[in-house]
């Protein structure tokens, strides 16, 4: 658990890029990241979510049918930079991949952090989607993107 | 024309005859010539497969990703509720209890089996551990990973999870876990080069069927698998994009 938990309850409006926005509950409280599993998600190229793992269905506190046919932005977290999601995008739309740490919210409201890595699906040439796989990450990384993402905000 | 079976090295010794057996099974099935090629190693093999002198491979599925996406295999089989998954363990009387509580320096003790080694360096990730603060010591066979766990010459061992379990009770109590991965979707694979395509549907009726009879039931066992389930395009694809988000950033 961060040092910075307080447990407290805020209420946040949650602005997506495409312009749509929900109001969400966020608990100050983290979850911690589950020994040897890796989440795993795959959507449409539109970022859509066509598949999910059970460590996703676990962590992110929704069932794998609310989260088939969701867009993947459910899972972010106020305190997460938009500059943070935009690298992500330009990254992978040129076809590479892409890695960093990211604070993730759950359906509850707590969070939890991954190391994530986002890969495109190319299938006869053609892009069919991305594939998220997320690891354990260690305190420091937390800590430091805790502070970087700070100064983005 | 006799065509070229192999099997990844990282298979457990105790069933090479198994792999023997599978492939006497095979040749009569397909009516046609297989030669069994074992390796000792992945680097031999891996030569030999971009040499073009492998037809059919029971491949890791590190492997998989050339094999398929470069070299035009095709995936025919996997084996039912066999993932591959890693274990991560130390001496009984380590002080070490989590592997957050790992320091820089340690010498962890490993194989030359690809998956086993990535999925244990991401599973070190959380301790801030890397290639740059470790020393890794490559060895032939998980039981020689135990050996330099109880003699203390390694901190930490990788071990195939598999590979661990095959281990004597006494070795087995002279080590703890600290972490075994749950990843359930990475796999070995039966995979076919672009020589042996034709012979796809009556090896997919076969292998699919082969639990069935005894005989097939027998090899099976021996291979210490218990059958083969079928493996999409697109279920091989997804499992090789998946390797690809874990290996070189």
């Amino acid at each position: 658990m961060s040092d910075q938990d307080t447990g407290e309850t805020r209420e946040v409006t949650i602005n997506y890029y495409d312009g749509t926005s929900r109001a969400a509950e966020i608990v100050d409280r983290e979850v911690p990241y589950p020994d040897g599993k890796l989440i795993v998600s795959r959507t449409d190229p539109n970022g859509i979510i066509t598949h999910a793992n059970q460590a996703f269905v676990d962590m992110s506190g929704y069932t794998r049918e609310e989260l088939i046919g969701t867009n993947h932005y459910i899972l972010r977290h106020p305190d997460m930079p938009a500059v943070a999601f935009a690298g992500l995008w330009e990254t992978i739309e040129a076809g590479k991949k892409w890695h960093g740490y990211v604070k993730n919210l759950r359906k509850d409201g707590a969070y939890y952090w991954v190391k994530a890595t986002v890969i495109p699906n190319i299938r006869n040439g053609k892009l069919v989607g991305y594939t998220s796989v997320r690891r354990k990450p260690s305190r420091s990384k937390i800590k430091e993107s805790e502070e970087l993402y700070a100064t983005l905000m | 024309m006799a065509y070229n079976l192999t099997v990844s090295p990282d298979f457990a010794p105790d069933h090479i005859s198994g792999w023997y057996f599978f492939n006497t099974w095979l040749q009569r099935q397909l009516e046609v010539g297989v030669h069994l090629e074992l390796y000792d190693c992945f680097e031999q093999q891996r030569k030999d497969i971009r040499s073009d002198k492998v037809d059919m491979i029971y491949a890791n599925p590190y492997d998989a990703s050339m094999l398929v996406r470069e070299l035009g295999f095709k995936a025919v089989a996997r084996p039912k509720a066999r993932p591959d998954e890693t274990v991560i363990a130390v001496h009984a009387d380590s002080p070490y209890n989590t592997v957050e509580e790992l320091p820089e320096g340690i010498t962890v003790a490993t194989t030359d089996d690809p998956d086993v080694h990535t999925m244990g360096m991401i599973m070190l990730e959380p301790a801030d551990l890397d290639k740059s603060n470790i020393t890794t010591k490559e060895v032939d066979s998980y039981v020689v990973v135990a050996k330099n766990l109880l003699n203390e010459n390694a901190q930490v061992g990788f071990f195939l999870k598999d590979g661990f379990d095959e281990l004597s009770d006494l070795i087995k109590r002279q080590m703890k876990v600290l972490v075994s991965s749950q990843i359930s979707v990475v796999h070995h694979v039966l995979l076919v080069g672009p020589k042996m395509q034709e012979f796809i549907p009556t090896l997919q009726e076969r292998l699919f069927s082969m639990h069935q009879d005894e005989k097939g039931q027998g090899v099976l066992s021996s291979m210490d698998l218990d059958q083969w389930e079928p493996m999409t395009e697109e279920e091989t694809e997804f499992m090789i994009d998946l390797i690809d988000t874990l290996v070189l950033e």
